[in-house]
């Protein structure tokens, strides 16, 4: 960088030095602060210091923005997302919650994000979705991806190409609602065979905590199988049915709504968290910038006040010899 | 990174205790806002600690739930009504006499007391019944869930308060879809026209009954 800098100073100056050289001279003794040295010239060179500072406060700026962007979406989706916090809550009280159920056909749905430089959650929810394959994975069972988003695609196309089903990417595009998420939803039920899905995503707690989660939903035979075993959804025969032509049909219909509406909750919470993510991101980067940047004023300073030192000693030493 | 060491803590006694004793202990240096209910699924922990033991397992859904409470013995006066929609939470935990919802088989009446029930419900009136009150929002599908304990769920994708309703619009969106409906050629048209009509009769009924 520093060659290229000089390159580039070399260029620039090229017809200034051609210029009569002693006004150049004069100049630079004469203005302490702003000093235009080409190559060739003895003072020690403050060009390369310059323009490290340069870019260090120009990502400075850009992050701080992003910064101030990410916040302002953040306090958009947050109350969206808090609001549809309620509509997981009465499937988790009917069927309960079943992570650790063992079914044929595994199903991961992963959610990250399209864009990058929000933090490590995308990581996190690719780490998960790689343990609960782990766990799925056995000689009987197997286990599907379908990913949402470009960030989780590329980390888990290296390593599980021949596993994932789907990818769908450019969710948030459009102002995300409750339509496009059940076309959406719609879609995965259509193309991909499961008996348990598995949601991974991170839950938004607070701007700087994100809870990674996973939400389970089973696909109506495996209910009415764990139902008639007994244990967590084991009172679901008590339950009268309205409505539809036969139990099975209802519980179809059960099962695709509470896909849509956990998928919902799921999308916008993991929307707050790569904004929070993002923001303290941002915010340490900025920060960094600023440390940044302290350091080569210093440095800078220091460089230019050697300079100084070195022409007066120059000059003195010049006057010196003259009079002894 | 207290978070993680009163995780540990609360994972390891929960092997040892039984599930009862488990939900009442509290966590020693717990922070955090949501309402920690269980450590989780104990099973699913412990395949995930054979799995990854480096990771933390990550949280399930009922770990931000608020438990229910259990059958009452006696019957209760109230019936307890979360009335959700995607973009909000329209009633929560809202205490009332009865609540009227338009099931496929007919608006049913459901009080307290009633029979744990799964309710699919079709487009139509809602009406919440508290006292001298009456609170009518037009629901487009969705489902009812009753549960044994007096507590109702009922969530719809979209619901509106009657008044907000244009009669007009909805006269002329119902002839439109039932000349879309004698027009359609493919099921799938035919389907969509149906649906149409339905909701729009059905708003028509809801503003006139």
């Amino acid at each position: 960088m520093a060659m290229a800098a000089l390159r580039r100073e070399g260029r620039r100056f090229a017809p200034l030095v051609s210029s009569p050289n002693p006004i150049n001279a004069i100049r630079s003794t004469l203005a302490p602060a702003e000093e235009q040295v080409g190559l060739g010239v003895r003072s020690i060179s403050t060009q390369v210091v310059r323009n490290r500072m340069k870019s260090v406060r120009n990502i400075q700026k850009i992050t701080k923005a992003m910064k101030m962007v990410a916040a302002s979406k953040l306090r958009a989706i947050q109350v969206r997302a808090e609001n549809s916090r309620g509509l997981w809550q009465p499937f988790t009280a009917l069927l309960g919650d079943t992570p650790s159920v063992n079914v044929k056909k595994n199903v991961i749905v992963t959610i990250s994000s399209d864009k990058g430089l929000c933090g490590g959650i995308n990581s996190t929810s690719v780490k998960i979705s790689r343990a609960l394959y782990k766990i799925n994975s056995g000689p009987d069972t197997e286990c599907k991806y379908v990913i949402l988003g470009e960030k989780g695609k590329a980390q888990l196309i290296r390593d599980s190409k021949k596993d994932i089903e789907l990818i769908l990417t450019e969710l948030q595009k459009n102002f995300l609602n409750y339509t496009q998420v059940s076309v959406l939803a719609d879609d995965i039920l259509k193309n991909v065979e499961f008996d348990a899905l598995r949601i991974v995503f991170n839950k938004f707690q607070s701007v700087v905590s994100f809870l990674p989660t996973t939400a389970t939903v089973l696909s109506p035979e495996i209910v009415e199988r764990e139902s008639e075993a007994g244990g967590k959804i084991g009172d679901l025969d008590s339950y009268e049915i309205e409505g539809g032509e036969t139990k099975s049909e209802v519980l179809q219909n059960l099962a695709e709504f509470q896909f849509s509406c956990v998928m919902f909750n799921a999308v916008l919470e993991n929307a707050c968290s790569e904004q929070g993510a993002r923001m303290s991101a941002m915010d340490s980067s900025s920060r960094n910038a600023g440390d940044m940047l302290d350091r080569l004023t210093l440095t800078y300073n220091r460089t230019r006040q050697a300079s100084i030192t070195t022409e007066l000693i120059e000059i003195i030493s010049g006057a010196s010899a003259l009079e002894g | 990174m207290f978070r993680q060491v009163a995780h540990r803590i609360l994972t390891r006694s929960t092997t040892t205790y039984s599930a009862g004793a488990a939900a009442t202990i509290r966590r020693p240096y717990s922070t955090e806002v949501v309402a920690d209910a269980s450590s989780g699924d104990s099973a699913f922990v412990e395949a995930w600690k054979k799995v990854a033991p480096n990771i933390d397992p990550p949280k399930t859904p009922i770990q931000y739930m608020e438990p229910r409470p259990p059958t009452p013995s006696t019957l209760p006066s109230k019936l307890t009504v979360n009335f959700v929609l995607p973009y909000s939470a329209e009633l929560s935990k809202a205490e009332v006499d009865m609540v009227i919802v338009p099931a496929t088989t007919g608006q049913m009446g459901i009080l307290p007391g009633h029979v744990p029930t799964i309710a699919e419900l079709k487009p139509g009136l809602l009406s919440v019944h508290e006292g001298n009150d009456v609170k009518k929002y037009f629901i487009s599908s969705g489902f009812a869930f009753v549960h044994s304990n007096s507590y109702a769920d009922i969530l719809a994708v979209e619901a509106i308060p009657l008044d907000r309703i244009d009669q007009a619009q909805v006269q002329k969106g119902l002839s439109e879809f039932t000349q879309k409906l004698n027009s359609a050629s493919t099921d799938l048209d035919k389907a969509e026209a149906q649906i149409g009509v339905d909701v729009h009769s059905a708003l028509n009924s809801a503003l006139t009954g």
